[in-house]
Protein backbone atom coordinates (compact mmCIF):
# COMPACT_ATOMS: atom_id res chain seq x y z
CA UNK A 1 0.00 0.00 0.00
CA UNK A 2 3.02 2.28 0.05
CA UNK A 3 2.67 4.74 -2.79
CA UNK A 4 6.28 5.45 -3.70
CA UNK A 5 7.97 8.85 -3.54
CA UNK A 6 6.87 11.14 -6.35
CA UNK A 7 4.20 8.77 -7.62
CA UNK A 8 1.24 11.03 -6.95
CA UNK A 9 0.67 14.32 -8.77
CA UNK A 10 1.33 17.29 -6.49
CA UNK A 11 -2.33 18.27 -6.11
CA UNK A 12 -3.19 14.80 -4.80
CA UNK A 13 -0.27 14.90 -2.36
CA UNK A 14 -1.73 18.13 -0.97
CA UNK A 15 -5.28 16.77 -0.79
CA UNK A 16 -4.24 13.68 1.20
CA UNK A 17 -1.98 15.71 3.50
CA UNK A 18 -4.82 18.11 4.25
CA UNK A 19 -7.07 15.19 5.09
CA UNK A 20 -4.48 13.32 7.17
CA UNK A 21 -2.87 16.03 9.28
CA UNK A 22 -5.91 17.20 11.31
CA UNK A 23 -6.74 13.61 12.22
CA UNK A 24 -3.14 12.86 13.21
CA UNK A 25 -3.12 16.06 15.30
CA UNK A 26 -6.34 14.95 16.99
CA UNK A 27 -4.72 11.56 17.62
CA UNK A 28 -1.75 13.23 19.35
CA UNK A 29 -4.19 15.24 21.47
CA UNK A 30 -6.11 12.08 22.39
CA UNK A 31 -2.90 10.24 23.25
CA UNK A 32 -1.87 13.05 25.59
CA UNK A 33 -5.28 13.08 27.29
CA UNK A 34 -5.09 9.34 27.75
CA UNK A 35 -1.62 9.61 29.25
CA UNK A 36 -2.91 12.06 31.86
CA UNK A 37 -5.84 9.80 32.77
CA UNK A 38 -4.35 6.32 32.69
CA UNK A 39 -1.13 5.44 34.45
CA UNK A 40 1.14 3.12 32.52
CA UNK A 41 -0.63 3.65 29.23
CA UNK A 42 2.57 4.84 27.56
CA UNK A 43 4.06 1.35 27.56
CA UNK A 44 0.90 -0.05 25.98
CA UNK A 45 1.08 2.70 23.33
CA UNK A 46 4.73 1.87 22.66
CA UNK A 47 3.90 -1.83 22.37
CA UNK A 48 1.08 -1.05 19.91
CA UNK A 49 3.41 1.09 17.79
CA UNK A 50 5.98 -1.72 17.90
CA UNK A 51 3.26 -4.12 16.73
CA UNK A 52 2.67 -1.92 13.67
CA UNK A 53 6.44 -1.75 13.07
CA UNK A 54 6.81 -5.52 13.15
CA UNK A 55 3.78 -6.48 11.05
CA UNK A 56 4.38 -3.85 8.40
CA UNK A 57 7.98 -5.04 8.01
CA UNK A 58 6.96 -8.58 7.11
CA UNK A 59 6.51 -9.06 3.39
CA UNK A 60 4.75 -12.34 2.71
CA UNK A 61 3.95 -14.27 -0.46
CA UNK A 62 0.31 -14.49 -1.43
CA UNK A 63 -2.10 -16.29 -3.77
CA UNK A 64 -1.51 -13.85 -6.63
CA UNK A 65 2.16 -14.78 -7.00
CA UNK A 66 3.32 -11.50 -5.51
CA UNK A 67 4.21 -10.32 -2.03
CA UNK A 68 2.67 -7.81 0.30
CA UNK A 69 2.75 -6.96 3.98
CA UNK A 70 0.15 -6.65 6.76
CA UNK A 71 -0.43 -3.22 8.32
CA UNK A 72 -0.59 -4.04 12.04
CA UNK A 73 -3.11 -1.29 12.73
CA UNK A 74 -5.93 -3.59 13.90
CA UNK A 75 -4.57 -3.88 17.44
CA UNK A 76 -4.26 -0.11 17.81
CA UNK A 77 -7.80 0.48 16.73
CA UNK A 78 -9.26 -2.02 19.21
CA UNK A 79 -7.15 -0.59 22.05
CA UNK A 80 -7.13 3.13 21.31
CA UNK A 81 -9.60 3.87 18.52
CA UNK A 82 -8.88 5.31 15.08
CA UNK A 83 -7.32 8.73 15.78
CA UNK A 84 -4.48 7.49 18.00
CA UNK A 85 -3.93 4.70 15.46
CA UNK A 86 -3.49 7.38 12.78
CA UNK A 87 -0.82 9.03 14.94
CA UNK A 88 1.04 5.72 15.47
CA UNK A 89 0.82 4.88 11.76
CA UNK A 90 2.34 8.14 10.56
CA UNK A 91 5.38 7.51 12.80
CA UNK A 92 5.92 4.11 11.17
CA UNK A 93 5.31 5.46 7.66
CA UNK A 94 7.74 8.34 8.21
CA UNK A 95 10.40 5.94 9.41
CA UNK A 96 9.88 3.70 6.38
CA UNK A 97 9.94 6.66 3.98
CA UNK A 98 13.17 8.09 5.39
CA UNK A 99 15.20 4.97 6.17
CA UNK A 100 13.86 2.31 3.80
CA UNK A 101 12.84 4.41 0.79
CA UNK A 102 9.52 2.65 1.24
CA UNK A 103 6.68 5.06 0.59
CA UNK A 104 7.73 8.69 0.52
CA UNK A 105 7.52 12.15 2.01
CA UNK A 106 5.40 13.50 -0.85
CA UNK A 107 3.04 10.52 -0.52
CA UNK A 108 3.11 10.37 3.30
CA UNK A 109 -0.29 12.06 3.49
CA UNK A 110 -1.88 9.58 1.09
CA UNK A 111 -0.29 6.57 2.80
CA UNK A 112 -1.38 7.84 6.22
CA UNK A 113 -4.95 8.21 4.95
CA UNK A 114 -5.04 4.60 3.70
CA UNK A 115 -3.05 2.75 6.39
CA UNK A 116 -3.58 5.06 9.33
CA UNK A 117 -7.06 6.47 8.88
CA UNK A 118 -9.63 4.94 6.53
CA UNK A 119 -8.48 1.30 6.89
CA UNK A 120 -8.42 1.39 10.70
CA UNK A 121 -11.64 3.40 10.80
CA UNK A 122 -13.52 0.76 8.81
CA UNK A 123 -11.95 -1.92 11.02
CA UNK A 124 -13.16 0.01 14.04
CA UNK A 125 -16.71 0.26 12.65
CA UNK A 126 -16.70 -3.49 11.99
CA UNK A 127 -15.46 -4.04 15.53
CA UNK A 128 -18.18 -1.91 17.10
CA UNK A 129 -20.87 -3.51 14.93
CA UNK A 130 -20.03 -7.10 15.87
CA UNK A 131 -19.40 -6.14 19.50
CA UNK A 132 -22.96 -4.74 19.61
CA UNK A 133 -24.14 -8.12 18.36
CA UNK A 134 -22.48 -9.66 21.43
CA UNK A 135 -19.54 -11.16 19.54
CA UNK A 136 -16.56 -12.05 21.73
CA UNK A 137 -13.41 -9.95 22.00
CA UNK A 138 -11.33 -12.33 19.88
CA UNK A 139 -13.83 -12.59 17.00
CA UNK A 140 -14.35 -8.84 17.00
CA UNK A 141 -10.60 -8.19 17.17
CA UNK A 142 -10.05 -10.58 14.27
CA UNK A 143 -12.62 -8.73 12.15
CA UNK A 144 -11.26 -5.31 13.13
CA UNK A 145 -7.78 -6.30 11.97
CA UNK A 146 -9.03 -8.09 8.87
CA UNK A 147 -10.96 -5.05 7.66
CA UNK A 148 -8.34 -2.50 8.74
CA UNK A 149 -5.75 -4.40 6.70
CA UNK A 150 -7.86 -5.13 3.61
CA UNK A 151 -9.55 -1.74 3.38
CA UNK A 152 -6.14 -0.04 3.57
CA UNK A 153 -5.23 -1.66 0.26
CA UNK A 154 -8.63 -0.94 -1.29
CA UNK A 155 -8.09 2.74 -0.40
CA UNK A 156 -4.62 2.68 -1.99
CA UNK A 157 -6.19 1.27 -5.16
CA UNK A 158 -8.79 4.05 -5.02
CA UNK A 159 -6.17 6.75 -4.47
CA UNK A 160 -4.14 5.58 -7.46
CA UNK A 161 -7.27 5.22 -9.61
CA UNK A 162 -8.37 8.75 -8.74
CA UNK A 163 -4.94 10.17 -9.62
CA UNK A 164 -4.51 8.02 -12.72
CA UNK A 165 -7.84 7.38 -14.43
CA UNK A 166 -7.57 5.23 -17.56
CA UNK A 167 -7.87 7.24 -20.78
CA UNK A 168 -10.65 4.94 -21.94
CA UNK A 169 -12.81 3.63 -19.13
CA UNK A 170 -11.83 6.28 -16.57
CA UNK A 171 -11.46 5.82 -12.83
CA UNK A 172 -13.46 2.60 -12.63
CA UNK A 173 -11.24 0.73 -15.06
CA UNK A 174 -8.02 1.81 -13.39
CA UNK A 175 -9.52 1.05 -9.98
CA UNK A 176 -10.16 -2.47 -11.23
CA UNK A 177 -6.52 -2.78 -12.31
CA UNK A 178 -5.11 -1.46 -9.00
CA UNK A 179 -7.67 -3.45 -7.01
CA UNK A 180 -6.45 -6.60 -8.75
CA UNK A 181 -2.85 -5.85 -7.79
CA UNK A 182 -3.42 -4.74 -4.20
CA UNK A 183 -6.62 -6.08 -2.71
CA UNK A 184 -6.68 -9.71 -3.90
CA UNK A 185 -3.09 -10.24 -2.75
CA UNK A 186 -4.06 -8.89 0.63
CA UNK A 187 -6.89 -11.27 1.58
CA UNK A 188 -4.77 -14.12 3.03
CA UNK A 189 -2.52 -11.61 4.77
CA UNK A 190 -5.50 -9.88 6.33
CA UNK A 191 -6.62 -13.25 7.72
CA UNK A 192 -3.19 -13.87 9.27
CA UNK A 193 -3.17 -10.37 10.69
CA UNK A 194 -6.62 -10.99 12.17
CA UNK A 195 -5.44 -14.12 13.99
CA UNK A 196 -2.33 -12.29 15.24
CA UNK A 197 -4.41 -9.45 16.69
CA UNK A 198 -6.78 -11.95 18.33
CA UNK A 199 -3.74 -13.60 19.94
CA UNK A 200 -2.38 -10.27 21.17
CA UNK A 201 -5.78 -9.30 22.62
CA UNK A 202 -6.11 -12.66 24.37
CA UNK A 203 -2.66 -12.24 25.93
CA UNK A 204 -3.46 -8.70 27.08
CA UNK A 205 -6.75 -9.83 28.56
CA UNK A 206 -5.13 -12.75 30.38
CA UNK A 207 -2.72 -10.31 31.99
CA UNK A 208 -5.53 -8.07 33.15
CA UNK A 209 -4.94 -5.18 30.75
CA UNK A 210 -8.10 -3.19 30.06
CA UNK A 211 -8.60 -3.31 26.31
CA UNK A 212 -10.89 -0.79 24.57
CA UNK A 213 -9.12 2.18 26.16
CA UNK A 214 -10.97 4.48 23.75
CA UNK A 215 -14.23 3.87 25.57
CA UNK A 216 -15.33 6.44 28.14
CA UNK A 217 -15.00 4.79 31.55
CA UNK A 218 -18.70 5.16 32.55
CA UNK A 219 -19.81 3.24 29.48
CA UNK A 220 -17.29 0.43 29.69
CA UNK A 221 -18.26 -0.15 33.33
CA UNK A 222 -21.76 -1.24 32.32
CA UNK A 223 -20.68 -3.83 29.84
CA UNK A 224 -19.71 -7.36 30.58
CA UNK B 1 -4.27 -31.84 28.19
CA UNK B 2 -6.37 -28.72 27.95
CA UNK B 3 -5.45 -26.61 24.94
CA UNK B 4 -4.99 -22.93 25.65
CA UNK B 5 -6.63 -20.46 23.27
CA UNK B 6 -3.30 -18.67 22.85
CA UNK B 7 -1.62 -21.92 21.79
CA UNK B 8 -4.34 -22.63 19.22
CA UNK B 9 -4.02 -19.12 17.78
CA UNK B 10 -0.22 -19.31 17.63
CA UNK B 11 -0.40 -22.68 15.86
CA UNK B 12 -2.96 -21.25 13.40
CA UNK B 13 -0.55 -18.41 12.55
CA UNK B 14 2.30 -20.84 11.94
CA UNK B 15 0.11 -23.10 9.77
CA UNK B 16 -1.26 -20.27 7.64
CA UNK B 17 2.17 -18.68 7.17
CA UNK B 18 3.73 -21.97 6.17
CA UNK B 19 0.91 -22.71 3.74
CA UNK B 20 1.58 -19.35 2.08
CA UNK B 21 5.23 -20.33 1.81
CA UNK B 22 4.28 -23.76 0.44
CA UNK B 23 2.17 -21.95 -2.14
CA UNK B 24 5.31 -20.51 -3.73
CA UNK B 25 6.09 -23.95 -5.16
CA UNK B 26 2.53 -24.31 -6.50
CA UNK B 27 2.73 -21.19 -8.69
CA UNK B 28 6.04 -21.76 -10.46
CA UNK B 29 5.80 -18.88 -12.92
CA UNK B 30 5.19 -16.19 -10.35
CA UNK B 31 7.91 -13.64 -9.62
CA UNK B 32 6.93 -12.89 -6.01
CA UNK B 33 7.63 -9.20 -6.39
CA UNK B 34 5.99 -6.67 -4.12
CA UNK B 35 2.44 -5.57 -4.92
CA UNK B 36 3.61 -2.01 -4.17
CA UNK B 37 6.18 -2.06 -6.93
CA UNK B 38 3.70 -3.76 -9.30
CA UNK B 39 1.31 -0.87 -8.77
CA UNK B 40 4.04 1.71 -9.41
CA UNK B 41 5.23 -0.18 -12.52
CA UNK B 42 1.69 -0.14 -13.89
CA UNK B 43 1.65 3.66 -13.57
CA UNK B 44 5.10 4.07 -15.11
CA UNK B 45 4.45 1.76 -18.04
CA UNK B 46 0.85 2.36 -19.01
CA UNK B 47 0.94 6.12 -18.51
CA UNK B 48 4.61 6.91 -19.16
CA UNK B 49 4.59 8.56 -15.77
CA UNK B 50 7.85 9.90 -14.38
CA UNK B 51 7.93 10.28 -10.58
CA UNK B 52 8.54 13.96 -9.90
CA UNK B 53 10.56 13.45 -6.74
CA UNK B 54 12.93 10.75 -5.50
CA UNK B 55 13.67 9.35 -2.04
CA UNK B 56 16.24 11.41 -0.15
CA UNK B 57 18.15 8.25 0.65
CA UNK B 58 17.81 4.74 -0.67
CA UNK B 59 19.33 1.56 0.78
CA UNK B 60 22.25 0.92 -1.62
CA UNK B 61 21.42 -2.78 -2.12
CA UNK B 62 18.80 -5.44 -1.52
CA UNK B 63 20.93 -6.87 1.29
CA UNK B 64 21.11 -3.57 3.12
CA UNK B 65 17.40 -3.04 2.59
CA UNK B 66 16.59 -6.43 4.11
CA UNK B 67 18.94 -5.63 7.00
CA UNK B 68 16.91 -2.51 7.74
CA UNK B 69 13.63 -4.39 7.44
CA UNK B 70 14.87 -7.11 9.80
CA UNK B 71 16.08 -4.48 12.25
CA UNK B 72 12.66 -2.85 12.15
CA UNK B 73 11.00 -6.18 12.96
CA UNK B 74 13.63 -7.11 15.56
CA UNK B 75 13.42 -3.85 17.50
CA UNK B 76 9.62 -4.01 17.38
CA UNK B 77 9.60 -7.60 18.68
CA UNK B 78 12.00 -6.62 21.43
CA UNK B 79 9.61 -3.94 22.67
CA UNK B 80 6.61 -6.30 22.45
CA UNK B 81 8.52 -9.03 24.32
CA UNK B 82 9.66 -6.58 27.00
CA UNK B 83 6.11 -5.34 27.48
CA UNK B 84 4.60 -8.81 27.90
CA UNK B 85 7.51 -9.94 30.05
CA UNK B 86 6.87 -7.05 32.39
CA UNK B 87 3.15 -7.87 32.52
CA UNK B 88 3.92 -11.46 33.40
CA UNK B 89 6.39 -10.42 36.08
CA UNK B 90 3.90 -8.03 37.62
CA UNK B 91 1.16 -10.68 37.62
CA UNK B 92 3.44 -13.18 39.33
CA UNK B 93 4.61 -10.75 41.98
CA UNK B 94 0.99 -9.95 42.86
CA UNK B 95 0.26 -13.58 43.72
Amino acid sequence: MHIAEGFLPLEWCVVWYLLALPIVAYGIYRAQKLREKERGVMSLLAMTAAFIFVLSALKMPSVTGSCSHPTGTGLGVVLFGPSITAFLSIIVLLFQALLLAHGGITTLGANTVSMGIIGPFVGWLAYIAVRKMKAGLLTSGFLAAFFADLVTYVVTAGQLAAAFPATKGGILLSFEAFFGIFAITQVPLAIIEGITVALALKLLQEHGVAVEMWKPKEVSGNEA
Amino acid sequence: MKLEVTTILAVLIVISLSSLLALTTAIPKAEWGGSDSQGMELIEQSLNYEPWSNPIWEPPSGEIESLLFSLQAAIGSLIIGYYFGRLKGRKESEK
